[in-house]
């Protein structure tokens, strides 16, 4: 657990320094160990666990758009565990239910137990629709397709800063059409 | 189109956009709003007539030393709050030392040969202006503040409110104190707690709304 805890503690300071590739590796590396603990949320709160992806990417949302709120000199784990316990909860006061996430769920020794994602999110996919079509075209070639920067300007003849912006923008309206809805 | 998690993963990757240090937000947002109250304090108040003298009066200049201090704890505070992970325990401390600053300087007037009894000097002639003037005058430091910590991840929402209220009450403060002729420690627990109270539930019900990420 602390092995793990140091190993995604150096990920973050790598990714702070600009290592994409060490960002990428970290947000793969915790998104088992979110979803397992989301499922565990949902089931306590009476849920049906298949909302499970839908909280873990609003959790990723979060950590992403909250980076720079994690302080360098601390561990990672207790940050990353206290935006997902509070994107529970929030997931679930959005859907109007009685909450109740015990601490145990995102707990810094959490049991590593992976899990698999079974059923797709769907919230996200839903509001991609609604973004203009621009961020739209970036966000699909980027994610879905998975294009590079590089490609993805060549093909919708942009210049990578542009799609840079592009993604930057799209990302950060989703998540705000996350948080309103 | 669906959007798997991977998927999402891959463009959060690619995302390096750099983000402000919620610190070095607040400190731009606060020295934004300056302007703003201070325009609003010579317009409509402005300092003492006696100021030349009243600088001698070392309870006069004791005053900023209890805003001051109130409002750069509050900083300290407000920032450790931005922080999910942060429990607020502790360091809650920190605001112990504008209310020890004040008791100690209670306690010294106490002692000291007065003209005045003591109930006269903490009802003095300011009161109902020190309850509008400082809550006035917060109003564009709470703005500042919460724009601040809105940008960070506070895990309790109406505290982080309440504190951004604690820091912009502390900064009005000590504009205002450069008006206010009532210069007894007495008068200061009194009435500016009073205000200050008043900006912390507003910063408060704020922060429920606005504070939540």
């Amino acid at each position: 657990m602390r092995e793990r805890d140091n190993e995604w503690t150096d990920l973050m300071r790598s990714a702070n320094a600009g290592d994409t590739a060490a960002y990428h590796r970290l947000l793969k590396a915790v998104t088992p160990v979110l979803r397992a603990a989301a499922r565990r949320g949902l089931v306590r709160a009476g849920q049906p666990v298949d909302q499970s992806e839908d909280v873990v990417q609003d959790i990723l949302f979060a950590v992403h758009l909250k980076r720079h709120t994690w302080d360098t000199n601390a561990p990672f784990a207790p940050w990353l565990f206290a935006i997902a316990r509070n994107k529970l909860i929030d997931s679930l006061r959005r859907r109007g239910r009685r909450i109740f996430v015990n601490i145990d769920d995102f707990s810094d020794t959490l049991p590593g137990a992976a899990a698999e994602e079974t059923v797709s999110a769907t919230e996200v996919s839903v509001h991609l629709d609604g973004l203009p079509q621009r961020q739209r075209d970036v966000l699909q070639s980027i994610s879905v397709d998975g294009v590079s920067i590089k490609d993805t300007a060549a093909k919708l003849s942009m210049t990578e800063g542009a799609v840079r912006v592009a993604l930057h923008r799209g990302l950060t309206n989703l998540a705000n059409k996350l948080r309103v809805e | 189109m669906t959007m798997k998690t991977d998927d999402l993963i891959r463009a959060l990757a690619l995302d390096g956009k750099s983000r402000w240090r919620v610190g070095n937000l607040l400190t731009v947002a606060l020295i934004a709003a300056v302007p703003v109250s201070v325009i609003a304090f010579f317009v409509k108040m402005g300092v003492r007539p006696d100021i030349a003298t009243a600088v001698y009066n070392p309870f006069f200049d004791f005053k900023f030393v209890v805003t001051m201090s109130l409002a750069l704890s509050a900083v300290a505070l407000s920032l450790h709050l931005s922080r999910p992970e942060a429990s607020g325990r502790g360091i809650v401390l920190i605001l112990a030392i504008p209310v020890l600053l004040l008791a100690g300087a209670i306690s010294v007037e106490m002692m000291m040969p007065q003209t005045r009894p003591w109930i006269t000097r903490l009802v003095g002639n300011n009161s109902r202006v020190c309850l509008m003037a400082i809550p006035i005058l917060s109003m564009p430091f709470l703005a500042a503040a919460l724009v601040a910590l809105r940008h960070g991840a506070p895990s309790r929402p109406v505290l982080a409110g309440a504190c951004a209220g604690l820091l912009s009450a502390g900064l009005a403060a000590t504009l205002y104190a450069s008006h206010c002729t009532d210069d007894s420690p007495l008068f200061v627990a009194t009435w500016y707690t009073l205000a200050t109270s008043l900006v912390v539930a507003i910063g408060a019900l704020a922060g429920s709304r606005v504070l939540r990420y």
